[in-house]
């Protein structure tokens, strides 16, 4: 992993020292709010519904035992004893008060960590697939460019006032695990003659507009990555709208002018950078390969795998469900479930990330990982520490067998917390996490993503949900809209509305009279959600949302 | 036709807690919607707004918010408000955890 240069250190001391002095003056009242506003959300510090809450930066979603037991520390001593992962591979605690906020950032920066641009107009925390450096199908660890990045982009000058927030994500994989088409930028490491480069894709993202991204260029040369990725937000930042907060963001900006217009002009700005860029950018990355090389495997029998596997049912359940191939032999990725049914989604207690972070320590490389679908993962455990580390988990409430499942559900903050929402999303996947674990269907269901937003902006992603449930104010009322068909990856697709709203009370009813329908329609056991829709459509999934309607027509 | 005037009181965020917070008659901030001040009149809802939002060094984003006059006094009509002065559903913390203790 990255270790914070003495530059780095001092940097973030020097940080959190002046918002220290910021946060004094706003509580002596020598700062008003709206001078305050802009300081606290450069340091991550939002104020929602009920309680501030500080947005931590997990880089690339990678992090170490140290840093996930501090987390605990800080849900113990200035919050509510657990903490919120996110869909940003970010995590968030819900109820801090002002005071205690410079505190904390002390405390994270004692494990180097920090919030810097986890809010604002400006290029946030760089995202990453989180099987990067274990996946079995990568072609190169994609952690020592989100680093180069980070360093990049943190503190840029040219970029700290930019038309809207601005998002990357990277992956080393064909298999995108990183939803990079509904990124700012998204970035997938490819190799042509041998070479490695990138395929750049600009002006994917969710939100009010969606769109899935375009590809600017197939093969970007890997010591050109900086200069041209400058280049682009350079283009964006100057001709980017600033007169409608809603149209600001690059997918607009390519939309409306057209990606081949933006590809000549990120061509004429990419010849200025380039110049300004004399290699110190690899040199930088040269280091980062070193810090991030891979763990020493070791070759050790399985059987205590093997064992565990045929005689422990609820065993062979969770390895089957949540294990994941590892590029080395024996090794295996483990995603840890944060979505047991009934839970909120995302949520670890103090408790739990103690375990976790010890897991992580004694079996895993010192390694964890966030994933943007709420989840934690230990990225390299042997095989044969498998039964042992599954029965850690059980005991406290971690090992629930349903990675890739039904109730495996993406669901943002919603109005719970959220100031921006406008209905509630926790609520709603724990009454389908819960539901479907009383049916007893959900292995037979198979692989099915429900992604919940609470609004507009989409920080659930239920635009590229196979199921996506938006939740809107209709009139006064929680009213939640599907769709349908949507995928977060490489086949990457926006959802296809299906139809009028539900109500708070029937929004259940309504996925599992779809997810039924889905087993009848399906021609084997093998064809998932996805595959039945793309090859029927909407009309029969309508047909049993909407029964209604039909027996009307009829 | 101008929409018919809707009972409101005044809320806002409490500086350090970031609690949710209400206008008393006596023109202090309480945690409880039903400590508020009911403004039955538009200007005057307005005027006191204006004193409202002058005590920024207590708290954040204080606005007017539609009202119900209930038996405890005041009500929200908004789902919305309704989870402000309650807290999330999810846990009960925030002011359920207060009333927890009561």
């Amino acid at each position: 992993m990255y270790k914070y240069s003495d530059f780095d250190a001092a940097f973030i001391a020097e940080r959190n020292r002046q918002f220290r002095g910021q946060v004094d003056r706003r509580v002596a009242g020598s700062l008003t709010e709206d001078e305050f506003k802009p300081l606290r959300l450069m340091n991550g510090l939002y104020l929602q519904l009920h309680a501030y809450m500080l947005r931590v930066a997990v880089p690339y979603g990678t992090l170490n035992g140290t840093q996930m037991r501090q987390f605990a520390h800080i849900a113990d001593t200035w919050d509510k004893g657990y903490g919120h992962f996110t869909t940003r591979q970010n995590i968030q605690f819900n109820w801090p008060t002002l005071s205690d906020v410079p505190d904390i950032l002390d405390a994270l920066a004692d494990v180097q960590m920090h919030a810097i641009q986890t809010s604002g107009n400006t290029i946030r925390n760089v995202t990453a697939d989180h099987f990067a450096g274990a996946a079995a199908d990568e072609i190169a660890d994609p952690r020592p460019v989100a680093e180069l990045i980070r360093q990049w982009s943190t503190d840029h000058p040219e970029f700290q006032f930019m038309p809207r927030k601005f998002k990357v994500a990277i992956t080393g994989s064909e298999n995108d695990r990183a939803v990079i088409k509904a990124h700012d930028i998204g970035l997938r490491i490819v190799e042509q003659n041998d070479v490695l480069g990138f395929e750049v894709i600009v002006g994917g993202g969710l939100g009010r507009t969606p769109m899935i991204g375009k590809t600017l260029v197939e093969f970007l040369p890997r010591e050109d990555l900086l200069p041209y990725l400058e280049a682009v937000v350079s283009v964006w930042n100057e001709i980017g709208r600033r007169d409608n907060k809603y149209k600001a963001r690059i997918k607009i900006t390519v939309h409306e002018h057209g990606i081949d217009a933006i590809r000549e002009l990120v061509a004429a700005r990419f010849a200025e950078t380039k110049q300004e860029f004399a290699g110190v950018d690899m040199s930088y990355l040269a280091q980062f390969e070193d810090a991030f090389s891979e763990p020493v495997y070791s070759n050790r029998p399985v059987d205590a795998y093997d064992l565990a596997y045929s005689n422990d049912p609820v065993f062979r359940s969770w390895a089957d469900t949540n294990l994941t191939a590892h590029r080395a032999e024996g090794y295996s990725i483990a995603t840890i479930s944060l979505k047991a049914h009934g839970q909120t989604p995302g949520d670890a207690t103090s408790e739990q990330m103690r375990v976790m972070a010890s897991l992580a320590e004694r079996f895993g490389h010192n390694e964890l990982r966030v994933s943007h679908e709420q989840n934690i993962i230990l990225p390299h455990v042997h095989l044969a520490e498998l039964p042992q580390i599954h029965a850690e988990l059980s005991q406290i409430g971690l090992a629930t067998a349903n990675i890739g499942l039904i109730s495996d559900i993406i669901a943002c903050p919603g109005m719970d917390y959220c100031a921006l929402a406008t209905a509630r999303s926790i609520p709603i996947a724990q009454e389908i996490a819960t539901r479907f674990d009383e049916l007893k269907l959900e292995h037979d269901i198979g692989h099915l993503q429900i992604k919940i937003s609470g609004c507009i902006n989409a920080c659930g992603h239920h635009h590229v949900g196979h199921i996506g449930i938006l939740g809107l104010d209709r009139a006064g009322v929680e009213s939640y809209q599907i769709t349908l068909g949507g995928d977060a990856t490489e086949t990457a697709a926006i959802g296809e509305r299906a139809g009028p709203g539900f109500s708070a009370t029937k929004i259940v009813p309504a996925i599992e009279r779809l997810v039924l329908a889905y087993l009848d329609l399906r021609q084997s056991d093998d064809e998932t959600f996805l595959e039945t829709y793309r090859r029927l459509g909407l009309a029969p999934f309508k047909a049993a949302l909407y029964p209604e309607a039909k027996a009307h027509a009829a | 036709m101008p929409r018919p005037y809707l009972p409101k009181v005044i809320t806002a965020n409490a500086l350090i807690e970031g609690d949710v917070v209400y206008m008393t008659a006596k023109g202090m901030w309480s945690r409880c919607m039903r400590d508020a001040e009911i403004l039955n009149d538009e200007a005057d809802a307005q005027i006191r707004l204006i004193d409202a939002s002058a005590q920024s060094d207590d708290v954040v984003g204080v606005y007017l918010s539609d009202v119900a006059q209930g038996p405890n006094g005041a009500e929200p009509v908004h789902f919305r408000e309704e989870f402000r002065r309650t807290g999330p559903s999810n846990y009960l913390h925030g002011k359920q955890e207060g009333q927890a203790h009561v």
